[in-house]
């Protein structure tokens, strides 16, 4: 059961985030009636409604797509990065491991909120930007890990084998490397998954994420800081949601782990 | 010994001078001026022109960035623009409450890691060791801010237990000495407990894999078959898997560090974290820059430390290898 919450979790959130808005047609942003501004959670607007009269639970659905889009994209960037690096340093010539890797420690060695907030902040904050951000931020881990593997690969049977053949450099590494490496990277993005959508709510909630109209789950709760108490559902509520989407995705990677690389030690994430 | 340490001072150090070269001219290059942000616009133009002749920003970005290096040599970090205050005097003030917030978190979350796994290890595969598991993945995959929000919420809010805010109460500069430890702890309490449970289950999974290792080792087979209780030899493969964890605090640095940012930001703590964050939105350049420098040589020099406490705890690591990274 456990095993398969991950799975379930994630896939349930996408399919949430992506046919919600379509179904629930009403828009998120259209300002309600004064006097329901600030109700607190009845069966018609489950999470309340904010202090606009606006319905929490719509919001919440709409925001979610902010959420993982980020979080996908950026870690798809992050490990696309991380993976060239990783391989260019494993299997590419060798002059080219201690310059790769000595810039893999120099961003490893620094707080990456300090970097994220300096380039968000300095530069003008909008989605796309945090998505960058994070993704060229994000890359360290796996490019050590893919590094690690790819040393361990090059010296077996099938890789001299290919090099006997006569096969360039990077038709090794795209052909017969890189599938190998596969599960690795694969937990690797699900792992950090979880993690970026925290550095991005982050953001949003100082922010610096999504700007006004688009609606996201950081933002949210930074709307609802002022109202602690009298509208406790409207920090609450949102927090969850990031919590359940962050729980599904690390399950999801553990799980995977298990699947894939019984053998495997985690790295630690962002 | 001494050339590899040599050679690891002087790359740590060439790594921060780099570093540094690159936020400078990121935070040149961006967009804003800081004396819109910073004085707003009841200034003259005259008075623009005497401000930029005195922080420099009407010379070319190389000539500013020499005279910084220089100042950072003589030890003179620079004035901060928004607060008309040296940078070192205001560094000086912030770093004590983030060395405090993060040396404590950093302590709390150890031992409720070396608790959970001591549960974990001793109910194996038992209700016990799943409910921490669960537990521990959910505090792992909160939103730290979002954690710190609630505690404000239920425990002073709501409850009124502890302050929500702030170092010091008002009237700390009146109270007797044991008064104003009780405030410090008092307010020191939420934002620990949130930035320790945040991180604890990450140290947690690594010291469950040392532990479990050390579980196989012969002296465990030894102390076993003396006749040792369970608890006793637990507590054997413990102290030998922490070791090494707790070489590696400086590798831990930059994390804390980060959380410590998210929860200076959240309970209005005067440190580091939320004075960089001020700092970015003013375009207070001078203080980005010291902030920024302190940050990178705290992390370096920690990351230096690993290695060095590493090797001491484990003398089989061979000087020429030399450890880095995670």
């Amino acid at each position: 059961m456990m095993r398969r919450a991950g799975f379930l979790i994630s896939v349930g959130l996408i399919l949430v985030s992506a046919l919600g808005p379509l179904v629930l047609s009403q828009d998120p942003t259209a300002l309600g009636p004064v006097e329901l501004g600030l109700q607190a959670p009845t069966w018609s607007h489950p999470c309340g409604t904010d202090v606009h009269g606006r319905d929490v639970l719509l919001r919440l659905v709409h925001g979610g797509r902010v959420s993982l889009l980020v979080g996908w994209l950026s870690v798809v960037v992050a490990v696309t990065l991380g993976a060239t690096v990783g391989l260019a340093a494993g299997l590419g010539p060798r002059w080219l491991d201690r310059p790769l890797m000595y810039l893999t420690d120099a961003f490893l060695a620094f707080p990456r909120i300090f970097l994220v907030l300096l380039l968000v902040s300095l530069i003008s904050p909008s989605l796309w930007l945090v998505m960058v951000v994070l993704g060229l931020t994000g890359w360290m881990g796996v490019a050590r890990l893919v590094r690690a593997e790819t040393l361990s690969l090059r010296e077996r049977d099938f890789v001299h084998a290919a090099r006997g053949l006569g096969l360039t450099a990077r038709q090794v590494a795209v052909r017969h490397v890189l599938p190998n490496l596969l599960p690795t990277i694969l937990v690797a993005a699900a792992l950090r998954i979880g993690g970026t959508i925290l550095t991005e709510s982050f953001l949003s909630f100082l922010g610096l994420g999504a700007q006004a109209p688009t609606i996201s789950w950081g933002a949210m709760i930074q709307e609802g800081r002022d109202h602690l108490l009298d509208g406790w559902w409207l920090t609450v509520f949102p927090g969850l949601a990031i919590a359940l989407t962050v729980v599904g995705y690390n399950l999801l990677a553990d799980d995977l782990r298990r699947r894939m690389d019984p053998r495997a030690d985690e790295e630690a994430g962002s | 010994m001494i050339p590899w340490l040599l050679r690891r001072v002087l790359s740590a150090l060439l790594l921060v001078c780099l570093l540094m070269t690159a936020v400078f001219f990121i935070v040149r290059l961006a967009p804003g001026d800081p004396l819109d942000q910073v004085v707003g616009n009841e200034l003259t133009d005259a008075d623009r022109d005497l401000m930029r002749r005195k922080f420099q920003l009407d010379e070319p970005l190389s000539r500013q960035f020499l005279s910084w290096a220089g100042g950072v040599l003589t030890g003179d970090l620079g004035e901060s623009l928004g607060r008309q205050q040296p940078v070192a005097a205001i560094i000086g003030e912030v770093l004590p409450p983030t060395l405090l917030l993060t040396v404590s978190a950093y302590v709390l979350q150890l031992l409720l890691a070396v608790a959970a796994v001591g549960v974990m290890v001793r109910w194996r595969g038992r209700a016990p060791e799943h409910w921490v598991q669960g537990v521990g993945l959910v505090f792992y995959s909160l939103p730290a801010f979002w954690l710190g929000l609630m505690a404000i919420m239920l425990m002073s809010r709501w409850l009124g237990w502890f302050p929500a805010a702030g170092l010091h109460a008002t009237d700390y500069p009146f109270m007797s000495g044991p008064d104003r430890a009780l405030d410090l702890l008092r307010h020191m309490f939420l934002p620990v407990t949130t930035l320790a449970l945040g991180t604890f289950m990450g140290t947690a999974r690594y010291l469950r894999a040392g532990v479990e290792e050390a579980l196989g080792q012969d002296y465990i087979l030894a102390a076993r078959s003396r006749g040792l209780g369970r608890g006793r030899i637990l507590g054997h493969a413990l102290r030998n898997a922490l070791l090494p964890i707790i070489t590696l605090v400086g590798l831990h640095l930059p994390f804390l560090l980060g959380g410590a940012v998210v929860t200076e930001v959240v309970f209005g703590w005067p440190g580091m974290g939320r004075v960089t964050v001020e700092a970015i939105w003013a375009r207070d350049y001078p203080l980005i820059m010291g902030t920024t420098l302190v940050a990178a040589l705290t992390v370096v020099a920690g990351s230096l430390l690993a290695d060095l406490l590493y090797r001491w705890a484990d003398p089989r690591v061979r000087p020429e290898r030399g450890m880095s990274g995670s």
